[in-house]
């Protein structure tokens, strides 16, 4: 789609450029704005307002990486909890055996997720499996890790593993140990890494050539785009992507049982809000996600206050927001949002 | 190596399971052939008709296996319903679009059931639930007969209809060809309506049939989807036949599974199962191989 903006700035030339297209701007007071709150925030926030901006940009985070397997290259995983489950296990599991923290082992726990969605990639595009056979494929290799971990006795099995926790106001950058703010900041540079990497990736010719692929796999193929590979990068980049997330989670979360981090409710949280934000697009993600905690968490959090706790209000609202958006806005909510914020639609 | 009669023991009951777990995948079998749509809510279908048995029972005291046939028509009607009014808009869409409107669903008709029941277990108690059938060496829970005899009574209903009505025909023919069906003039909408009613009916049957041999929770859906998916991959996505293999299959690698490695591997078997499955003969035991 063509941005209204860049019309008049072409016909005005080079003379008065700020003139000539007044969404940019905007556009740049925007995310001005954006960055300083995203910034000041843990400065301002209570700890509750806190924790949620934190899951907010986690859930962007793992967002973003699935969003590079199916809104970029088309490929539905709906087992994506496999990743972030054993990026956890892996960092986790070093860190309680021989102390070592997670700059060394998120390292391991990247090669271990990488290899496995390389493992499953190769099966699965090499036999050619698609749609629904390879997202159930992608469930079953998840619901194997849940089943199996129950069963390693040195990760806890079924009763969780456990990472010590010391002070947590003393802030230790090199074990990642500190206050909530410390984890923030964590994850809006990895949150932020992966929009950059993002960026990068769609302007690339991987970018060009997953959106082929999307659209239309024979096609692509039969222009010469090596689609097995193609599809194979993909998978990889996202797995990868989401052990570092799952690194994160073990280190901030401090408890691990596989039957929550490996179960199919994570794998579905992972993509409503992706699909909620816009599929395939850079920022949709993110929206999906501050979406998601605004509305999910904010109203169980408004409920708690009231006195009422009730469970399977947050999911329940997920649930909702991907049924209305699935069916009004299949593109998801970003690309109508860029258009009143004046941003160029980025449904590529 | 456990004795003789155990293994006897444990393969009947598996056998008696598998047919149950083979009508809870027919519907799913059915709606797939037949709509091309991939029924993410299903297993939650199944755990609503659950906890119908179980207000019934602890409301009116109505046995399970006779809620059962109320149970049928009601999910039918709102089976024809969802489909007609609903989902039928959604037909063309995208596959993945088709799979996240279905995965929504299922995600609030498991928080519903959630925030109306609560997290307990809920469960369902009969005089002759611990009651069991003496064959010399066998010994079958009388729950397990009759579910399994209420899936074989259903499931030959489900051949008898597909088989000798005209509707049935008719679904048939789309399946095999939707735009030739459409060209015949035959009332495409109203069939897909039929057949999600009909896999509605069947799950909740299943349902009904299953609610006495397990602690219902508003979480099961999930599992049972996943379960009835397995069966169907297994047997042959599409194929009724397959369904009813996939589900014998399922039910006995699981029973031994469970005698023979250790009781919580046994759900392993069956997603191991799954995975060498859709590798290898990826439209199922029944689908041929490529």
């Amino acid at each position: 789609m063509i941005d209204s903006g860049t019309a008049p700035d072409l016909a005005a030339g080079t003379t008065a450029p700020a003139l000539a297209d007044p969404g940019r701007r905007r556009r740049q007071v925007m995310m001005g704005i954006a960055v300083v709150a995203a910034l000041g925030l843990p400065l301002l926030g209570t700890s509750y307002l806190v924790s949620a901006a934190t899951l907010a940009l986690y859930l962007a985070y793992v967002g973003q990486a699935w969003n590079v397997m199916m809104g970029f290259a088309g490929q539905l995983s709906l087992g994506h909890s496999l990743y972030v489950g054993l990026g956890a296990y892996v960092a986790a599991g070093i860190f309680v055996h021989t102390g070592v923290g997670p700059w060394a082992s998120v390292w391991l726990a990247v090669g271990v997720c990488a290899a496995v969605g390389a493992f499953i990639g190769l099966l699965a595009f090499r036999l050619r499996i698609a749609g629904v056979q390879l997202s159930l494929l992608t469930i079953a290799f998840a619901e194997l890790a849940r089943i199996g971990f129950d069963h390693i006795d040195a990760l806890g099995g079924p009763g969780g593993l456990f990472l010590p926790v010391t002070n947590r106001g003393h802030v230790d950058l090199l074990g990642f140990r500190g206050p909530p703010a410390l984890y923030y900041y964590g994850m809006l540079v990895l949150a932020a890494g992966a929009l950059g990497l993002c960026a990068l990736l769609l302007r690339s010719r991987a970018g060009y050539y997953w959106r082929a692929i999307r659209e239309d796999e024979a096609a692509a193929e039969a222009v010469g785009i090596n689609t097995f590979r193609w599809k194979m990068f993909a998978v990889v980049l996202s797995s990868a992507m989401t052990a570092v997330a799952g690194t994160f989670f073990a280190f901030y979360n401090n408890s691990l049982f596989p039957e929550q981090i490996f179960g199919f409710e994570r794998s579905v949280e992972i993509l409503v809000g992706p699909v909620v934000g816009g599929l395939g697009t850079l920022f949709g993600p993110i929206v999906g996600a501050v979406t998601l905690v605004v509305l999910g968490d904010g109203t169980t959090e408004l409920l708690n206050k009231a006195g009422i706790d009730v469970p399977g209000v947050r999911q329940g609202i997920h649930g909702l927001l991907l049924l209305l958006v699935t069916i009004y806005m299949p593109n998801g909510i970003w690309p109508p949002l860029a258009r009143a914020l004046g941003f160029e639609p980025k449904r590529i | 190596m456990p004795a003789a009669a155990t293994i006897l023991n444990v393969v009947v009951s598996g056998i008696l399971t598998g047919i149950v777990y083979g009508l809870m995948a027919l519907g799913l079998s059915a709606i797939f052939g037949v709509v091309r749509l991939v029924n993410f809510a299903h297993g939650e279908l199944m755990t609503l008709a659950m906890y119908g048995a179980v207000v019934a029972f602890q409301k009116l005291a109505l046995d399970p296996f006779l809620s059962m046939a109320g149970a049928a028509v009601l999910f039918g009607a709102l089976g024809y319903a969802l489909q007609r009014g609903f989902i039928n808009r959604f037909v063309h869409r995208p596959e993945h679009a088709q799979m996240l409107l279905m995965l929504a669903l299922a995600i609030i008709v498991g928080n519903v059931l959630l925030l109306a029941f609560g997290p307990d277990a809920r469960n369902v108690q009969t005089s002759y639930q611990l009651d069991s059938f003496e064959l010399g060496p066998l010994l079958l829970d009388k729950v397990r007969v009759y579910a399994a005899a209420a899936a074989l009574v259903t499931t030959a209903l489900l051949g008898a209809f597909f088989r000798l009505t005209l509707t049935g025909k008719a679904i048939r023919a789309c399946a095999d060809n939707p735009l030739g069906a459409r060209v015949a003039g035959l009332p495409v909408a109203h069939l897909y309506a039929v057949t999600f009613g009909i896999g509605a009916a069947t799950v909740a049957v299943a349902g009904c049939a299953t609610v006495q041999l397990i602690e219902v929770t508003p979480g099961l859906g999930p599992a049972y989807t996943l379960l009835a998916f397995v069966i169907v991959i297994v047997g042959g996505l599409g194929s009724m036949v397959g369904a009813l293999l996939g589900g014998l299959i399922i039910g006995l690698s699981e029973a031994l599974a469970g005698l023979l490695i250790s009781p919580s591997v046994k759900s392993m078997v069956s997603f191991g199962l799954l995975a060498v499955i859709l590798l290898f003969w990826p439209r199922g035991l029944l689908g041929g191989r490529r």
